[in-house]
Order: structure tokens, then sequence, then C-alpha cells
């Protein structure tokens, strides 16, 4: 680990290399120069699966929410998720997209839109109110582990000796246990406490922050190195002051798109313990518990199936490219610019690559290329250390992996490798 | 290298002390072990109260009731294993035992079929960066990881296998499913191959138009039903994969690889003959085992002694191509006894259990009420890991082919084939090692719902229904299965990334 903490540049170091070269190439274009922040914010609304994700998932939150209301506000949907009813029609769906001239029966939204369920309750209101739970638990789930595992990460990383030890080994003995079997037991016990959903979502943060904490450290071993740190320490800065500052901006990219790995994670672990009845229970809704209790009547009703399971699909789907774009905006390394050049000295394009890179003469093409060669020479250090090596191998580039990501630490219960 | 191997087991096992402490604790407060008892009417209430509280120790304190299990599980170290009873009063070593071979069939399948085919898809999508094929592939592995698992299954249930379950009953042809198949697989491969238009074009017709004769042909030789192969067949499939293994990892243009790998069939068409009558008339798993492992080893053998300069290609083709030809083999035998399988099953692709309760027939048609029993699931996990493996061999080959030494590889002259498989595909291999282990080990865990959804008494089972019970015991022996797991195979994770990389070697 000390030969990595004097030579091998972090994340952030990498990307500002690469954003560096960007830069160059925008104020050529545009003869104006940008912040850090805006070239980000630039690369993200490029990358068109994350834009149209952000778009996906705003109008399910806003249908989710506006339709059956949230807690004392009433919504525009006049049927309630908890009221039983006659059961219309074998209680199917009313909703129709296929205009009249294809054969279909019109726009139209009609009684039950998503059809009944076999006690009459209105299924749209119950899928509604499902979402409305997996949001929920998304936003808090992100917020509780992304706060845990920025803090135990950044502390560890920046004390080191025995605090690390300890940190280290308390996130080894949350991995150790299978993610599914911790959130289980933890969710059973949640149902006896009060406040609905809210203590289940909070569990569920609990036990997903260890990925990003091993993240976290890793980043922050290497930037305590640093001269800025150092600066801050000469002027009297407290660890607090340093930490909060310092170095936890820093290390914003991997803390953002790692939230939204987790987020996504979190969706699917909640639906699957409501599957396995250790999550929300009746009469509560929620998207994994409709699925649960209709998944025989798959061949008679299958629209008691269909959506439920499309919008977890949806929801997990959306936040997942929109994790892989924020990625792609903090670590323009593989995504973004990289894209369009079709190989970057890889396999495919080869020759038209190495054509390009001998054939530029301005300055702005060349220091692109150049960034990118800073950016890759570094890797092979990379690979060497623990906290900062699955993070930097295939999983910093690539998609939702998160849940990978935590595997892969799960081995090097924190001592570094190069020790 | 020892000591650091007993430095790292030494702190995983306090590790994986500290965290059975944990989950028992948590366990043993998640809820009243009695409460299904307190509300029932039964006039024996007292009684089986009494009893339940002498099997689970509810009598004493947290504490020594997690150091009765501890005790009986360092009994492991002497050999005599006991990881007490569950509120039944059954031993968990019987239950434990009957679940685990289940879930680890399942687990071990398709761990090995998701490395296998997330390790290929992998490397395709690398090498055809940013192609049409590599954001198909990439949207596809996106919908894998957000896909709800149990969700799946009940789609996988209604149309892999009610389907095809209707379907097999009375085959018929449908020319659209054809036409979409083979319009769709020629797109694939045309887009794997790559190269010119011209040559892309070839490749489409090519298989496309296999796929549009084989069906039609298959279909009136009533292959569905009454499947037969021969030894036609198996030669040719022999020198199929002959060549084509020779074609990928060697080049045509090596003939000692070529030769050693044809070779290799002439000894697997004469080992089909000579085999025919054992496998036929008296099978067993030990049986194939052991035919396995001599198949390959013959490969390697073979490889070797004609491989000359090249003997190290020569022995991988000329044992993958044994392991092919033995493959086949196996089929055949199956396809003899399919009938009679359809026989005593006529809905073969099953979506509930582990195995047909009261089969009693022949090893072969056990062998494939096996199979078919476990392809849903396997499918199901398989699709799960798949993703991960090829987004992870993915980026690994794309990180390594950047470096210096992929420019002096291609600089010295190297073919673009030795360029991909010895260096790239070599040093992408280290990080990939240690995700093969924890995923194995993840896989345990995520076979929870699996099991759930397909109605198997397996381990995952065993946690789930002692959970809802708040008894401990087989949690815990849940837990003691797949922490050591995840400790051991952490552990060869580690062995193998010190070999393979020498810089991390302390």
């Amino acid at each position: 680990m000390t030969q990595n903490n004097t030579t091998a540049p972090t994340e952030a170091q990498k990307a500002f290399d690469l954003a560096e070269a960007e830069d160059a190439k925008l104020r050529q274009k545009t003869g104006k120069s940008f912040s850090q922040g805006q070239l980000v914010r630039k690369r993200f609304f490029k990358h068109r699966a994350a834009m149209i994700s952000t778009v996906v998932l705003i109008v399910i939150t806003v249908f989710a929410f506006t339709s059956i209301g949230f807690g004392p506000i009433p919504g525009w949907w006049d049927k309630s998720y908890l009221a039983a009813g006659n059961v219309i029609n074998g209680g199917k769906p009313t909703l129709s997209v296929v205009p009249e001239f294809l054969g279909g029966e019109g726009l139209r939204w009609g009684e039950h839109p998503f059809g009944q369920d076999s006690s009459g309750k209105d299924w749209f209101a119950l899928v509604m109110r499902g979402t409305q739970q997996s949001l929920i638990i998304a936003v808090i789930v992100g917020l509780v582990s992304t706060a845990i595992g920025a803090l135990v990460g950044a502390l560890s990383g920046y004390f080191r000796g025995w605090v690390d030890s300890l940190l280290m080994r308390l996130t080894d003995l949350i991995i150790v246990i299978p993610l599914l079997v911790l959130a289980a037991v933890l969710g059973k016990m949640s149902n006896n406490l009060p406040g609905g959903i809210i203590p289940l979502a909070i569990v569920l943060g609990l036990v997903s922050w260890t990925s990003l904490a091993r993240l976290v450290r890793g980043e922050v071993l290497s930037l305590r190195e640093k001269e800025f740190v150092s600066a801050a320490v000469a002027m009297g800065a407290k660890p607090g002051r340093v930490i909060f500052k310092h170095l936890l901006p820093n290390t914003i990219g991997v803390i953002v798109v790692n939230a939204t790995f987790a987020i996504a994670g979190a969706v699917l672990l909640e639906t699957s313990l409501s599957f396995l009845g250790f999550g929300v229970q009746p009469p509560e809704s929620s998207l994994g518990l409709l699925i649960s209790q209709y998944q025989n009547a798959f061949t008679t009703r299958p629209w008691l199936f269909w959506w439920p399971g499309m919008l977890i699909l949806a929801i997990a789907l959306s936040v997942n490219f929109l994790g892989d774009g924020l990625r792609d905006a903090f670590d323009p390394r593989q995504g973004g610019g990289a894209r369009k050049k079709k190989g970057f000295l890889g396999f495919s394009g080869r020759k038209k690559a190495l054509d390009e890179a001998t054939a530029s003469t301005t300055p702005a093409a060349a220091a692109t290329a150049s960034g990118g060669a800073v950016a890759t020479d570094v890797k092979p250090t990379a690979t060497t250390t623990a906290g900062e090596g699955p993070n930097d191998a295939p999983a910093s580039a690539e998609g939702p992996i998160a849940r990978v990501d935590k595997n892969t630490d799960r081995g090097h219960p924190g001592t570094p490798r190069g020790q | 290298m020892l000591k650091f191997i007993l430095k790292r087991l030494g702190s995983s096992f306090l590790v994986l002390f500290g965290a059975s402490i944990l989950l028992f604790v948590l366990v043993v407060n998640s809820g009243d072990p009695l409460k299904d008892l307190r509300e029932s009417q039964s006039e024996n209430r007292e009684q089986l109260m009494q009893a339940r509280i002498n099997y689970m120790n509810l009598d004493e304190p947290w504490y020594s009731r997690y150091f009765i299990w501890l005790r009986g599980v360092a009994g492991c170290l002497r050999g005599a294993c006991d990881l007490g009873t569950n509120r039944g009063g059954q031993q968990v070593n019987d239950l434990l035992a009957n679940a685990a071979s289940s879930t680890l069939r399942l687990v071990v399948l398709a761990t090995v079929l998701a490395i296998i085919i997330g390790i290929a898809v992998g490397i395709i999508t690398a090498i055809r960066q940013y192609s049409g094929l590599d954001y198909a592939v990439t949207l596809l592995i996106f919908l894998f990881f957000s896909l709800p698992v149990f969700w799946a299954a009940v789609l996988l249930k209604e149309y892999m296998a009610i389907g095809y379950n209707n379907w097999i009953a009375d085959p018929t042809l449908n020319w659209t499913y054809i036409i979409i198949g083979a319009l769709l697989a020629g797109l694939v491969v045309q887009a794997a191959m790559a190269g010119n238009a011209k040559r892309r074009l070839l490749t489409f017709a090519v298989v496309a138009g296999f796929i549009l004769v084989i069906f039609p042909t298959l279909h009136a030789l009533d292959f569905w039903r009454r499947p037969v192969m021969g030894p036609l067949v198996q030669l040719a499939i022999g020198l199929a994969a002959a060549v084509a293994l020779t074609a990928l990892i060697a080049g045509l243009k090596n003939r000692k690889v070529l030769y050693s790998a044809l070779v290799t069939v002439a000894v697997g068409m004469v080992s089909y003959y000579a085999t025919y009558g054992l496998l036929m008339n008296n099978p067993s798993w030990l049986l194939l085992l052991g035919l396995g492992i001599i198949a390959v080893l013959v490969g390697i053998l073979i490889g070797r002694l004609m491989g000359g300069f090249s003997k190290g290609t020569a022995a991988t083709a000329s044992a993958i191509t044994a392991v092919v030809m033995g493959v086949f083999i196996v089929m055949e035998h199956m396809t003899n006894y399919w009938p009679a399988l359809l026989r005593a099953k006529p809905r073969p692709v099953a979506t509930i259990g582990s195995e047909t309760p009261g089969m009693d027939a022949h090893f072969w048609v056990e062998f494939m009420d096996k199979g078919t029993q476990l392809l849903l699931p396997t499918v199901l996990l398989t699709i799960v890991s798949v993703a991960t493996y090829s987004r992870y061999t993915r980026s690994s080959m794309l990180e390594v082919s950047r470096q210096d030494y992929i420019r002096t590889a291609r600089a010295k002259g190297l073919g673009e084939r030795q360029v991909i498989l010895k260096h790239a595909f070599r040093n992408s291999l280290i990080p990939i090692t240690t995700i093969m282990a924890f995923d194995f080990a993840g896989l345990i865990g995520g076979a929870v719902i699996t099991e759930r959804v397909f109605g198997w008494k397996g381990m995952g089972e065993l946690f789930a229904t002692g959970l809802d019970q708040v008894d401990p015991a087989p949690v815990m022996a849940f837990f003691l299965v797949t922490g050591t797991a995840a400790v051991l195979m952490n552990l060869v994770a580690d062995v193998l990334y010190a070999i393979l990389d020498p810089r991390i070697r302390v």
C-alpha cells in the first residue's frame, strides 16, 4: 500500500487528467473554459441512456405519488389500495392503448386500468402504492448507506492504524454473512417496529454500505498523501475538517456512482425480501409482495403479475443506467468521448485510432491522446492494492457492479496487499 | 507464501466467528419461537411447548445457547459435527446433508456454465467494442442485472417449461419461429465474426440457411420425440469441433495442432465403440466421471506427443475436442432413452422439485429426469451470473488491451489471435479469478429465492423456514456452509491471485 500511496494517482486524479484534455478541446471549440462540475454535467447530459432513464424515473415518481396521494394528501385517483370491491368482468384491466382503427378499443383509461385482484381491490392503486414504497426505500437506503459507507471509509482511510483495522474487521463481519440472509433477519425484526416501511428501509441501508466503505477507504488512503491535505494539516485543520472539506469532496464521483448502484440493489433486495415474506407485510403493498401473492395466477390473470414486475424492472433498470451515466460523467476513460472514437487503441478500430494518433497535429487532439495515455499508464499499480483494486479493476469501468464490488472485496480483510 | 495463507486463514476465521455471534443474536431476537403454540388450542399445548423448549434450549440464556451450538460445531474438528436440532427435534446434520446436495448440484452447474458463457461473451464484446453486438449485449446485461429473479422465474416456467411441454406432446413445425430464429442467429453470428460486408453477408446466409434447413429435416425425422445420432453424426461433430477449435486457438495453418486434434477425434471414435456396451448396460456416475477424466488426459497426452513446438496449444485443442466428443457420446446414450423418459414423464421440463418422486427407472432415464428438473433453476441462476462474468471479462479485457505490453506484442508482429488469447486474455483472468470465488459463495446465498420459486428442498428452504420459525439451528447451519464457502473460496482466490500476478506476492 505504501508504494500506492506515493505513486498511484487516484481515480479523481485520473479523471482530472482526462477532463483537462477534454477541457482543452472544448475551449478550442467554444472559446470558453468550464469548471470540473460543468464538464461532468455536460458529459452526463450527453449520455442518452442516462437521460432517458432520468425521464422514466421522474415519470414513475410523479405517477406513484400524485395518483393515490401520499399520507394525508389525497391524489387524483379515487380508489384506495385498501378497499375491496366487486370484481368487474373477472378483474380484467380496462386500460387500452390500441386505437380503434387498428381494431383496438381506443385510448381509454377506464374504471380499473390495471385490473382488480381476487378481492376486487384496484390493482392500479395497489401497484402505485408498491411503487411508492420502492421509491421511498430507494431514497432512504441511498442516504443511509452512503452516509455510513462514506464515513466509515473516510475514517479508516484517514486514521489508518487500529481505527482502520477495527472498522474494516467490522465491515468484513457484515460482508461474510450473505446480504440476503442478513437483510432477511433484520427485515423480520423490523416488522415489529412502528413506522411502516421506514424501519425496513433503514435496515436495508444498514447492511448495504460495505462496498462503498471499501471504495472510499481506498480513495482516501491515496488522497491523504497529497500536498493539499498536508497543507490543510499544516494550517491547523482538525481531522474533521480535512475529512469533510478536503477528502470526501474529492471522492464524490465514487460515492455518487456507488450510491446509485446501491439504490438499484436495494430496490431488488426489498422486493426479494417481500417475496420471501420477510419484508413488507400485508395489508401494506409492495411490488415484491404483490408478485408473491399472485405468482400462481399467471395463466388466469396475467395482469396481476405483469404490472408489478415491469415496474420493478423499470425502476431498477433506469437507476442502473443512471449510475452508468454518472460513472461515465465522473470517469470518462471508457464512456463519452471515447465512445465516439471507435476504439481507443483497443482491439476494434485499432488501425483507425493509430492513423488518427499519427495524423493529428492539432494540440487539442494531441492533448486528448496524451490524456488517455496518462490515464491508462497508471493502471498496473492500482490492481495491486486491496482497497482500491476491485474498484479500480473492472468495477469502476463497468456497469451496475456494486454488488460485485462487495464480493470482490470480501476476501481482503482490510490488510493492504502491498505491505 | 505459507505464512500469508495462514495469516489470511486466521483472520478469516476470526471474522467468521464474530459473524456467527452476530447472526445468532439477531436470529434469536427476531421473534417469539413459541408463538404458534401460544395461539394453539390443542390440549397437549404445554407438553408441546416443553418439548420445543428442550429441543431449542429455550430455558437457557442466549449466550449459553450459542455456546452449546459452538461446542457442537467445534466437534467438526474431531470429525463429529453436531449442528443441533431444529425445533421439531430433527437433527440439523441430516437436514443439511440432504439440502446441501441438491443446492450444490444447482450452484456448481450454474457457476460452471456462467463462467464459460460469461467469459466467452465478455471476450467477444471486448474484441468488438462499440459494435452493434456490444451495445445489444450491454443492454441485455443491464436487463439481467435489473431483473427480479422471482419474476423472471415465473416467466421461464410459463414460456420455457409449459410451452415446451405442450409442444413436445405433439411437435409441429412453426415457420414463424424458425424464420425469426434463423434471422436472429444469422445476425448475431455475423456480428461476432465481423469482417467486411461480403464476409458478413456470407456468414449470415450460411447460418440462417443452416437453421432453415436443419429444423424441417429434424422434424421430418421425428427427432424431437425419437432422436437418433449414430456414428456418422458423432464423427461429423468430432471433426467440426477439432477444426473449429484449431481455427480458434491456433489457426488452421498450424498443422501440428490440427493433426493432433484430428487424431483425438479418431481415438474418440474408437472409444465410442469401445464404451458403447459399457455405457448402455451398467452406467454409473463414477463411470462417467472416470471416463471424463480419462478423455481429458488422453487429449492432453496426444497434444503433447504430437504438438511439437506448439504442444501446449495442441494439448488444449485436443483436450477440449476430447471433452466435446465425450459430451456428445453421453448425449447419444441419452437420446436412446429419451422416448422412455417421455413415456415415464410426458411433460419433461418440470417446474417444481429437484427430482420426480417415485421415479425408479434406468440410469439414463433418471439422469435425464434430474437434468430436466435442473434445467429451469440453472438457466435462471446462470443468467444472473453470466451478466457479472461477461461484464467483468469485457472491462478487464479492455483494460488490459490498453497496456504497453499489448502494443509491444503487436509491434513485434504477433497475430491478433495470439495477442488476444495469450497476452490479453491471460492477464485479464487475474481479476476474474476473484469474482469466480465470490460468485460461487454468493450464489449459494442467492439460491434462496430460486429454491423457493421452484419448490426445491435445498439450503435456501432450510434457511427461510428456520428464520420464519425463529429457529437458530438451521439458519446457523446455512450460514456455516455459506460462510465457510466464502472464506475458503476467498483463500483460493488469494492464492490464485498470487500465482497469476507475482506483483502482489508477499
